[in-house]
């Protein structure tokens, strides 16, 4: 500090100083642009990629217009396309997924950061940074030679037997369908509510949990009513990224789906996803209308991101709202 | 260390650029059924002819016939002959026409998983469509029961398992069943994807294998050579001539002996339901496309001394990779036919 600050009176100095000070900020008019440049190529993607969906799939959205999102046939024959069998399975698995994966993962959050000794909260935040870092096809895996085995022969039996009366719950169960898949999208994608919501809470900072100790609340008290409230926007951060990901899943989810394009009620019935159709038929597409219906279904998950983007910008902006206004009563 | 790994770079690159001046190089893509064969059958043409290099990206029949449409590659690879639409298509973009060139045989079988059944089940071409259709439902119906006295069936449900990637083989599978049954022609047709009535969808042959081995009481259909390779039970098939035929490499290539006698011109045939009393009944030709017309000269001659080479020495190595041999009336016929390449 003392060496910096010395030559700052003195006069010479002054005017070298000025040349390096007027060389810095033109590095960083230059750091500025360079930066610049690299933000707004991300606005130019996505409006590249936009624009190639919309021009790809023109044939397919002039025949079938709105009715491309009600129809429930996908028949490559007869030139019938519809995607609401592969909307529908898309949110159902993503929903499910998040059903599971959100009470985990914040809870292990929760315990990483606040309740467990430091060491263990490391040694585990390792293994789980690894287990984000699996690649999606290995899930898949797990879920053809673990889950869906065990869904077949015990837990799918077991739902039907004591949750049977609800549709949700009726049908053949094959171990394959929208609960398998959304369970292995919950395998995955729990890393990341772990791993971003632990970062989340253990930047709280510290005089929050002392003035809510020195209140004379408990330890638990303390984490869950001045914490968690405190870190409610990036939880709900690592939940959307988690949703992201659900969202546009393809391998995983073709392995234990069941690739069937229908809407059932039952969560045991098989069904299909957006990303995996594409993936599946995309390189087979007999018809220009076939390959363009799959260009415009990938037009539809991004509508779909977008929405659910959106849609979490404004619950992230209500409840930081809500909390603030708590934290002042 | 540096420098001496600098030289080397240097060398190797002109190495690179010398060779690759005095090589010509042929580009093809399509069928992923073939790709085990067409790749040995390349490594070794390659290396009785060392200036040619040829090369094969299995990227499925669809994409084979796009990209050689468009004439980004040389030639192009399908399970299913081209329609009379793509063919237009090619024709109205070159001003010239494309030949197809059968190069192998594959064939689909029915396989399943029935505890408690080891027995090699007969599938009459009725039962196949019924179960395919949602019509038959239960193992032991008395379609699948009646070609089957002597074995057990159970009365559970059968459950479904098709393709869900887009596929020569569901291709073939659909081409079959579209042909004994007027309803399935009617309701489904055939196609690389199509809208299944009933069933669950496996990714690839191995996806498929996976769900019918896992699941009880599932019936599915995967490659013949996956079959083999794989030491999956399969069933017979009934053919035309009433007899219950089990697929391997005599009974698909007596399909297409069967089929020889009335091929037409242009190849373009499918021999699924043949008829000749050993004949499997869900065999197909694969097809290697070749655009009529080009414009380089010593790569038209090169092409045309690789399919030349693989009709004749090329068909002896075909068994050992447990595709069968095309009968020679049509290896005689494709040669005639080479002639119309220019």
């Amino acid at each position: 500090m003392a060496t910096t600050t010395t030559p700052v009176p003195d006069a010479s100095p002054i005017s070298g100083s000025r040349t390096f000070l007027s060389r810095l900020t033109d590095g960083d008019e230059i750091a500025r642009a360079i930066t610049f440049v690299f933000a707004a190529s991300v606005v130019l993607i996505t409006v590249l990629l936009v624009l190639s969906l919309w021009q790809g799939s023109v044939l397919a959205r002039h025949k079938f217009g709105f009715s491309f999102f009600v129809t429930q046939v996908w028949d490559p024959n007869a030139g019938i396309f519809g995607a609401l069998p592969f909307i529908y399975g898309t949110l159902v698995t993503a929903i499910v997924s998040l059903l599971i994966a959100v009470p985990l993962g914040i809870g292990a959050a929760i315990f990483l950061a606040e309740l467990a000794p430091a060491r263990v909260s490391d040694t585990l935040e390792f293994f789980i940074d690894l287990l984000a870092a699996v690649p999606s096809v290995i899930y898949g895996v797990l879920g053809i030679f673990l889950i869906v085995p065990l869904m077949r022969s015990y837990i799918e039996p077991a739902l039907k037997k004591t949750l049977g009366f609800l549709p949700l719950f009726q049908g053949p169960a094959y171990g394959i369908g929208f609960l398998t898949a959304g369970i292995v999208l919950a395998v995955m994608i729990i890393p990341y509510i772990i791993s971003v919501s632990r970062e989340v809470l253990l930047s709280v900072p510290r005089d929050q949990r002392e003035a809510a100790l020195s209140l004379g609340s408990t330890r638990w008290e303390s984490t869950w009513k001045v914490v968690v409230p405190f870190a409610r926007t990036g939880i709900m951060g690592s939940i959307f990224l988690a949703l992201a990901r659900a969202l546009g899943e393809t391998m995983a989810v073709t392995m234990v789906i069941g690739n069937t394009p229908k809407i059932s009620a039952s969560l045991l019935a098989s069904g299909y996803s957006i990303a995996a159709a594409i993936a599946n038929e995309f390189n087979e597409a007999s018809s220009p209308l076939h390959s363009q219906a799959l260009i415009e279904l990938g037009l539809v998950l991004f509508l779909l991101t977008f929405i659910l983007n959106g849609l979490a910008r404004l619950l992230i902006l209500a409840t930081s709202q809500r909390g603030s206004g708590m934290g002042n009563a | 260390m540096k420098r001496i790994a600098g030289i080397a770079f240097v060398v190797l690159g002109l190495a690179a650029a010398v060779w690759a001046d005095s090589t010509l190089s042929i580009n093809g893509a399509g069928a992923s059924f073939p790709n085990p064969i067409y790749t040995k059958w390349i490594a070794d043409f390659q290396k009785k002819n060392t200036t040619i290099q040829i090369n094969y990206q299995s990227i499925g029949s669809g994409g084979g016939i796009k990209q050689v449409t468009e004439g980004t590659v040389d030639f192009g690879a399908s399970d299913g002959p081209m329609n009379d639409d793509q063919l237009k298509a090619f024709q109205d973009k070159h001003g010239f026409g494309i030949l197809h060139f059968p190069t192998v045989l594959g064939a689909v079988v029915p396989t399943y998983n029935i505890p408690g059944v080891n027995a090699e089940l007969n599938f009459t071409p009725d039962a196949l469509a019924g179960i395919f259709l949602g019509k038959i439902t239960k193992w032991n119906d008395p379609a699948i029961a009646g070609a089957n006295s002597g074995v057990k069936l159970p009365a559970d449900d059968i459950v479904v398992v098709h393709r869900s990637d887009g596929s020569g083989t569901s291709y073939i599978w659909t081409d079959y069943l579209a042909k004994v049954s007027d309803e399935w022609k009617a309701k489904v047709n055939k196609g690389a994807s199509v809208n299944w009535p009933v069933g669950l969808g496996g990714k690839g042959n191995e996806g498929v294998a996976g769900v019918v081995k896992q699941t009880p009481d599932a019936l599915g259909y995967v490659e013949l050579i996956y079959a083999i390779q794989n030491k999956m039970p399969y069933g017979k098939v009934r053919n035309v001539a009433g007899t219950f035929i089990k697929a391997d490499l005599e009974s698909v290539t007596a399909a297409a002996a069967g089929a020889a006698k009335t091929m037409p011109d242009d190849f373009r045939v499918s021999i699924t339901d043949a008829p000749g009393k050993t004949a499997y009944p869900i065999s197909s030709f694969t097809w290697l496309l070749i655009p009529q017309k080009f414009s380089d000269a010593a790569k038209r001659d090169a092409l045309k001394g690789f399919v030349k080479w693989m009709l004749a020495d090329g068909q002896n190595e075909v068994e050992a990779l447990s595709y069968a041999k095309l009968p020679k009336e049509v290896v005689d016929k494709e040669l005639k036919a080479l002639n119309n390449v220019q």
